[in-house]
């Protein structure tokens, strides 16, 4: 296969960036994306050029680390799955490609392709985590869940972190992850007792990172690999809306009588 | 009111605020719809259109308790404080999100937002300019379109002139066609942001903001488009009287 490639080059965080061209030969239909990158820059290197700056990690599409927009869709073409687990096999020979980086003010990019996703990170850290004592463990089997919260919790849980959510969505929204972090712990015993505060605090953090607001294009459940519902973005607004309005009260303290 | 304050801070909180803004200003909309419908019923016996009559109707709304014009100012302040608050708070999260994706994708492929999602600003920043305009027209009588002089009160007569040009009809159904595209998307979003859809209900969310889109927007079509091809009888004097003898009788 020969394809044309249009790949985004940015040299640090302070350069300005722009898109080059590669034409690649050789390329065969049953190398991943991330190893015809590979073979591009096995190319670029041969040649004396910086090799393209990439993310990337199992690549067996657990690990939420690839990160590229290809053809304008975040994890490239193919639904439900990760640019790794996409296949030179799903273009056609000639092709021009496009290739760029998780376009979102929360995540800068460091080199390339590359962004920083540090912005979850303090996502997670404001709430996305359940408080456990230390003590002796009680018996795991002692906690009841219904079996449909449970595939529900795991739906939300296959989130991955890798931020195509963001990419996808034209308003650079982080509402998805945020969603499904606050459903998967919300809807578990475990996770329960702080599930309006979580909610709160992560939403908070979400907004000064500096995300947009959720317009429910659904792009974000279209582009996900983890193909994640949005009815997990309405069980955010309800926690959320629940957080701000009725849940913060204080019943303590003593009354006047008349 | 700090926790007002934080709440609205947030965009979850402002996206709030704009789906039960919404919700108001929908209501507004199948109410005014239903009520244009009232042009095609005809006249009392004494030869006044139900139209009219139904205008008096709403300038009495709350009689005998509230004094003429009273429940309508209410209602006029009501809606307008929804839009304000609905306009400023998109601007706002409009800002937010454009601030959230300084440079653009080079090329971007859309998958799942329609057409309405996508021409929300669009059709909004259209009704937006439309309303003072519409006011203007069929309210005050500031503006004149067609040759038909404005009578106030007299809704049935302006709207035959209003309409009786292929440009007021046009214009009209066009703008209202675009509320219908806002409906299309804002009715099943506002479910979705007030945290109310499901999908084991979200087949039914969506068919209720289709019929209801498509609903609006055919009553409203439908009056410009029976004037412009002739459909409607011409408007016939009345004694201005009569409306105020309908009033009298609607007092006691």
């Amino acid at each position: 296969m020969r394809i044309r490639l249009q790949i985004w080059r940015q040299a640090s965080r302070d350069d300005s960036g722009h898109m080059d061209t590669y034409n690649l030969d050789g390329v065969n239909p049953d190398m991943s994306f991330l190893e015809m990158m590979d073979h591009l820059n096995e190319d670029l290197t041969k040649k004396g050029h910086d090799p393209v700056a990439f993310d990337h990690d199992c690549r067996e599409g657990v690990c939420g680390m690839c990160s590229m927009v290809i053809n304008g869709q975040a994890h490239g073409p193919k639904q439900g799955t990760t640019t790794c687990q996409l296949y030179m096999r799903h273009f056609n020979d000639g092709d021009e490609i496009f290739v760029e980086p998780w376009r979102s003010q929360a995540f800068p990019v460091v080199k390339d392709l590359v962004v920083d996703r540090s912005a979850f990170d303090r996502v997670i850290q404001a709430g996305g985590f359940i408080s456990n004592h230390s003590g002796p463990k009680p018996e795991p089997n002692s906690i009841l869940i219904e079996p449909e919260v449970a595939e529900q919790a795991l739906d939300a849980a296959t989130c991955i972190g890798c931020g195509a959510c963001v990419a996808a969505c034209p308003n650079g929204s982080a509402m998805l992850f945020t969603a499904a972090k606050v459903s998967h712990l919300g809807l578990l015993p475990q996770g329960e007792t702080e599930r309006y505060p979580r909610a709160r605090n992560m939403v908070k953090q979400m907004d000064k990172e500096g995300f947009g607001s959720c317009r429910n294009y659904a792009e974000c459940e279209a582009q996900c690999p983890k193909e994640i519902s949005i009815a997990f973005i309405s069980r955010l607004n309800t926690d959320y809306l629940k957080a701000s309005l009725v849940e913060p009260k204080d019943r303590r303290g003593k009354m006047k009588s008349q | 009111m700090n926790q007002i304050q934080r709440f609205y801070g947030s965009s979850i909180g402002k996206k709030f605020v704009v789906a039960v803004t919404g919700v108001i200003l929908f209501g507004f909309i199948a109410m005014h719809m239903a009520g244009n419908l009232k042009v095609f019923t005809g006249n009392t016996p004494s030869g006044v259109p139900h139209i009219d009559e139904y205008a008096l109707f709403l300038q009495t709304l709350g009689a005998p308790m509230l004094p003429k014009m009273m429940g309508l100012w209410i209602a006029r302040a009501v809606l307008l404080v929804c839009l304000v608050l609905h306009v400023v708070t998109v601007i706002l999260l409009s800002q937010q999100n454009r601030r959230a994706r300084p440079i653009p994708y080079v090329r971007s492929e859309k998958q799942a937002a329609s057409v309405a999602s996508r021409l929300m600003m669009v059709s909004g920043l259209v009704i937006l300019a439309f309303i003072p305009f519409h006011i203007l027209q069929f309210t005050t009588g500031n503006i004149q379109i067609g040759n038909r002089t404005f009578v106030h009160g007299h809704v049935y007569s302006n709207l035959y002139g209003g309409f009786s040009v292929w440009y007021g009809a046009l214009g009209y159904a066009i703008v209202v066609t675009l509320v219908g595209f806002h409906l299309f998307h804002g009715l099943w979003s506002l479910f979705q942001t007030l945290g109310l859809d499901n999908p084991d209900r979200n087949n039914k969310i969506r068919a209720f903001s289709v019929v209801f889109s498509v609903i609006v927007t055919i009553g409203f079509v439908l009056v410009p488009l029976a004037f412009i091809t002739g459909l409607m009888p011409s408007p016939v004097d009345y004694d201005p009287s009569l409306l105020n003898q309908i009033n009298s009788t609607s007092n006691h």
